[in-house]
């Protein structure tokens, strides 16, 4: 990123990421990063914006404070690192504790209720649709749906801690793509 | 104190698998939270899980409320730095070796390789919310029929329009204040 001349300031970091944190909705997070990182702040051109977008998915953790991390790093280190994550997630911290505290006192009301069991039903909907919108391409490929399934088996209905399926699948599944196997793209 | 700290470790552990997002460890989650320490039911991880997609930036700040249920506003807060500290940290400094391990065909391999890997996940988290949320075995089958219907619309909807997210969970607490009752 060493093509940002002049030095951002911690504050402007803090408000940049603020700003994206509490307009994006729903897990498109990345379109919103996309649009103020690089088109609107020009921090990052559009590769530097995938090379970090790779690295996020690819760690553990979310995609948008992983994103925060990497771009917060490159522009001030620890401290740009530490204000681009608090900026993310501040603003839906706070409006998810307001919601929270409404819920406690609500919840048992039977009309609130009824809402909530919408509310859930509706959120079902979403995530399947992103998982879909996501892994298409790998319920499509027989090599790739055994460890989709697998992994569904193992997890979601055997109920095999997160750390032993991990442990044991990964290796297995980055091991089948190996560099080599004439599989792996550039 | 005690259940402070058995929230943090649970949160920090939670965080530390969740490859490629806060969906993958849902189902991880719903079963610690659920079955092994009682913290919150099936019914309130769902509606929990839902308040999270109403709210913006990253919807996995509603585990905050798990961390409320169980502490009140100590465990709001230990649950949210446990939750997200420990994986902007590993971040912080693996993305610098990730830099240094541009062009590598392993790094490939490990994409490619993990993409299945976390779709198997996020099926598993569906299935895990779907269970009370779309499906609830103590409600007759109408109830059930509308509550999948919620959901299938709400999949059809955001598959062929560009419309918020937000929006269309609000609508399904619409449809379910209105045809559910």
């Amino acid at each position: 990123m060493n093509k940002v001349a002049t030095r951002v300031s911690l504050g402007r970091i803090f408000r940049v990421f603020a700003l994206i944190g509490v307009t994006s909705f729903g897990g498109g997070i990345v379109a919103y990063l996309r649009r103020s990182l690089v088109e609107k702040e020009k921090w990052l051109d559009a590769e530097e914006f995938m090379a970090a977008l790779e690295i996020s998915q690819t760690l553990p953790g979310l995609n948008s404070t992983n994103m925060s991390v990497i771009v917060g790093r490159k522009l001030r280190g620890a401290a740009g690192a530490t204000v681009a994550v608090l900026g993310m997630t501040l603003p839906g911290a706070i409006i998810v504790t307001g919601l929270g505290f409404a819920y406690v006192a609500l919840r048992h009301d039977p009309k609130v209720a009824l809402v909530l069991t919408g509310v859930a039903a509706a959120a079902v909907g979403l995530l399947v649709q992103v998982t879909l919108k996501i892994g298409w391409k790998n319920l499509l490929r027989p090599k790739d749906l055994i460890f989709v399934v697998l992994v569904f088996v193992l997890v979601g209905i055997l109920h095999i801690s997160l750390v032993a399926t991990l442990v044991t699948v990964a290796p297995l599944a980055i091991w089948l793509n190996r560099p080599g196997t004439g599989e792996e793209r550039a | 104190m005690s259940k402070i700290v058995e929230l943090i470790n649970n949160f920090a552990l939670l965080s530390l698998l969740a490859v490629g997002g806060g969906t993958a460890v849902l189902p991880e989650m719903k079963h610690d939270t659920v079955v092994r320490h009682h913290w919150v039911t099936d019914t309130q991880f769902a509606e929990i899980y839902s308040l999270g997609q109403l709210a913006p930036g990253p919807n996995m700040t509603c585990v905050a409320l798990i961390g409320y249920e169980v502490s009140g506003l100590a465990g709001l807060l230990a649950v949210l730095v446990a939750f997200f500290f420990p994986a902007c940290l590993l971040c912080y400094f693996v993305s610098q070796m990730w830099d240094a391990a541009e062009g590598s065909p392993w790094r490939a391999a490990v994409q490619k390789g993990m993409a299945p890997v976390v779709i198997g996940l996020m099926l598993a988290g569906c299935y895990a919310l779907g269970k009370t949320a779309s499906y609830n075995p103590v409600r007759d089958w109408e109830f059930n029929l509308l509550t999948l219907g919620i959901g299938a619309a709400v999949a059809v909807v955001l598959s062929v329009t560009r419309i918020n997210p937000a929006l269309t969970i609000l609508a399904g607490g619409i449809a379910g204040y209105f045809l559910l009752g």
